[in-house]
C-alpha cells in the first residue's frame, strides 16, 4: 500500500504519481490521506489501480477516469467520476451536483444520496444510486444505465435519448419525453448484475423502468409543446 | 462564481472565535472571486455597559470612506455636537463605526450626508458591522483585524463581480435594514424591474448591483411584518435567476437556493454551530467537523435558525 497525504505532497505530485502508474504496475494500493474538500483529486487516471480517498472531496474527483477503481471514504463534491471512460468509482457517503456527468462508461456508486442533475448527459456509464437523487436527473442522457434505490426529483431523464433509468422509489415529476416503461426479463437481469456489483441487496422486481418516448429526438413543429 | 461562508454559533464559548473562524473559511474560499470580500459580524451590542443607557437605546452605523483621514478627523466631536449626545467612533482603515443612541440614526446620517458626502453606510442596527473593500479575502480581513472579532454569528463573502462594477459598495455583504444583511451567489435576471418596484414602495439603493435588490426585498418584506422565514419563502415567488442567498437578522441566520440550485452550497451543523460555505472544503477547520452533520441544502427551501 503506497500512502499520499495530500496536505503535504499537494494535488499535482499526488495526480502525477498516480497518472503515471503503468497498466502493469505492482504498485496496486494506494491510500490518499487528507483530501480536505480539495477539487481533481485522483482526475485522469488510466491504470488497473486502487485507490482509496480518506475523507471528503471536492469538485471533479475521479474525472475521466480509466480502468482504475476509486474509493471516497467520505462525501464527494460537484461533478464526481465527469467523464468517466471505465473503472469503477464507489462513493461511501454523498455526492453533489452532477455525479457521473457526460460519463462513457464504468461503474459509479454513490452509497448516500446524490443531488440534482446525476448522470447529466450521460454515455454509456452506469450508475447505481443507494440513496435518492435530486432533480433534472439523466437530463439528456444518451447511454447506459442510472439505477435509483430510493427516490428521484423533478424533471426525471428530461430530453432523454437511449439511457435506460431504473427507480425503486417514487419519482416527483418526470421531464418532457421520458416515460415509464415494461420491466422485460433482460432489464431483471441486467438490474441484478449491476446491483450486486454496486453492492446493494435491493431487489430488482422492485424497481420500475424509465425511458424516452422517442419524440424529441428531431424538431417536429407537432411536439413544440413538450420541448 | 463567488464564494459564500456562513457560522452562526450555539455554542456561547465559540464567541471569541468567530471573526477566526469566519476569516479562515472565507480565506479558503478565495479562489471562488478574488476581486472584492467582506464580512458582516454580529458582536457586542452597541454601547452596552457605557453612558447609563440601556443597551437597546444604543445602536451602531459602520461607515466607509475612501479617504477615512479626512472624512472621519473630527466627526466624533462635530457629530456629539450638532446632535448634543456623546458619540462614540472607532475607526479601523476605510471603516468606522458609530455608537449613537437608537433614535438618532435618521439624524445622523442626514448629517453625514450633508457634512462628509464621500461617507456610505455599511450598515446599522444593534450589533451588526459590515467590513468590506476590493481585494483578496486575507487582504481585507486583515485591515479591518476581523480575526479578533467576537460575536454570535457572521456572514462573508469573496466576490466575482457580474452584475455590477468591482466597487467597495458593490461588495457584500449588502444591509437595507437594521441588523439586516444578505450575500448571494449568482445573478438575478429580475432585479431591474424589481428596483423599481421597492422604489415606488419608498426604498431606496445605493447600487446598480442585483444583490442589493435582493437584500431591499427582504427588507421590505420584512417591514411589512413578514418574519425572515417568510420573506425567504416569497422571494422564492419573486426573485428570478441564480441564487443561494445567506442572509442575518439581529438573531437569526438563513439560507435559500433558487428552484435550479446550480451555485454550490453545503452545510454542516453540531451542537455547538450552524456552519455554511460555498464548498465543503471552506468547513474543514471547524471544530469536530467530522462529526458534524453535513448536507446540501434543497432547492428552493428555506433554512433558518434563530437565537
Amino acid at each position: 500500500m503506497q500512502t499520499i497525504d495530500l496536505a503535504d505532497q499537494g494535488l499535482r505530485a499526488l495526480n502525477e504519481t498516480l497518472q503515471s502508474q503503468d497498466s502493469d504496475t505492482n504498485q496496486t494500493e494506494w491510500l490518499v490521506t487528507n483530501p480536505r474538500g480539495s477539487h481533481a483529486i485522483a482526475v485522469g487516471l488510466d491504470a488497473p489501480i486502487d485507490v482509496t480517498i480518506k475523507g471528503s472531496t471536492g469538485y471533479y474527483c475521479g474525472g475521466m477516469n480509466k480502468q482504475a477503481s476509486i474509493t471516497v471514504d467520505g462525501s464527494a463534491g460537484p461533478g464526481v467520476a465527469e467523464n468517466m471512460m471505465s473503472g469503477k468509482i464507489v462513493i461511501e457517503g454523498d455526492a453533489s451536483q452532477y455525479a457521473g456527468a457526460t460519463g462513457r462508461g464504468g461503474l459509479l456508486v454513490i452509497k448516500g444520496n446524490a443531488s440534482s442533475r446525476c448522470g447529466i448527459s450521460m454515455k454509456g456509464i452506469n450508475i447505481v444510486v443507494h440513496g435518492n437523487i435530486g432533480h433534472m436527473s439523466a437530463f439528456m442522457a444518451q447511454s447506459g444505465t442510472l439505477v435509483v434505490c430510493g427516490d428521484a426529483g423533478d424533471a426525471l431523464g428530461d430530453s432523454l435519448y437511449e439511457a435506460r433509468l431504473f427507480v425503486r422509489g417514487s419519482v416527483k415529476s418526470l421531464g418532457a419525453d421520458c416515460i415509464k416503461k415494461d420491466m422485460r426479463p433482460e432489464h431483471i437481469e441486467l438490474l441484478r448484475g449491476l446491483l450486486e456489483e454496486a453492492g446493494s441487496d435491493a431487489r430488482p422486481e422492485d424497481f420500475t423502468r424509465y425511458g424516452s418516448a422517442r419524440k424529441l429526438y428531431h424538431f417536429d413543429i407537432d411536439n413544440a409543446g413538450a420541448y | 462564481m463567488c464564494g459564500i461562508v456562513g457560522l452562526f454559533l450555539k455554542d456561547a464559548s465559540l464567541q471569541t472565535e468567530l471573526g477566526s473562524m469566519l476569516t479562515d473559511m472565507l480565506v479558503t474560499m478565495s479562489d471562488r472571486g478574488p476581486d472584492s470580500a467582506g464580512i458582516a459580524i454580529y458582536g457586542d451590542q452597541a454601547g452596552s455597559g457605557k453612558n447609563g443607557n440601556t443597551p437597546t437605546d444604543i445602536a451602531k452605523i459602520t461607515l466607509q470612506s475612501a479617504t477615512p483621514d479626512t472624512d472621519f478627523d473630527g466627526l466624533e466631536a462635530a457629530l456629539s455636537k450638532m446632535l448634543a449626545s456623546k458619540i462614540s467612533l472607532q475607526s479601523r482603515d476605510t471603516h468606522a463605526v458609530l455608537a449613537l443612541p437608537r433614535d438618532m440614526i435618521d439624524a445622523a446620517r442626514t448629517l453625514l450626508a450633508d457634512m462628509r458626502p464621500n461617507i456610505r453606510v455599511m450598515s446599522t442596527g444593534e450589533t451588526i458591522e459590515i467590513y468590506k473593500e476590493v481585494g483578496l479575502p486575507r487582504d481585507v480581513a486583515h485591515r479591518f483585524a476581523i480575526p479578533a472579532m467576537t460575536g454570535t454569528h457572521g456572514i462573508g463573502h469573496t466576490r466575482m463581480a457580474t452584475e455590477s462594477a468591482v466597487t467597495t459598495m458593490g461588495a457584500h455583504p449588502f444591509s437595507t435594514g437594521a441588523d439586516q444583511c444578505l450575500v448571494h451567489n449568482g445573478s438575478l435576471s429580475n432585479h431591474n424591474s424589481l428596483r423599481r418596484k421597492l422604489i415606488r414602495d419608498g426604498i431606496s439603493f445605493e447600487t446598480d448591483n442585483d444583490s442589493e435588490v435582493a437584500a431591499a426585498y427582504l427588507t421590505n418584506q420584512m417591514n411589512r411584518g413578514a418574519s425572515l422565514g417568510e420573506a425567504l419563502e416569497s422571494g422564492l415567488d419573486d426573485l428570478d435567476g441564480f441564487y443561494t442567498f445567506v442572509v442575518g437578522t439581529r438573531d437569526g441566520f438563513g439560507v435559500v437556493r433558487d428552484p435550479i440550485a446550480c451555485k454550490p452550497a453545503v452545510m454542516a451543523e453540531t451542537d455547538r454551530y450552524v456552519a455554511f460555505g460555498s464548498e465543503y472544503r471552506a468547513l474543514v477547520n471547524l471544530p469536530d467537523i467530522d462529526a458534524a452533520r453535513v448536507w446540501e441544502p434543497e432547492p428552493a427551501t428555506v433554512y433558518f435558525w434563530t437565537h
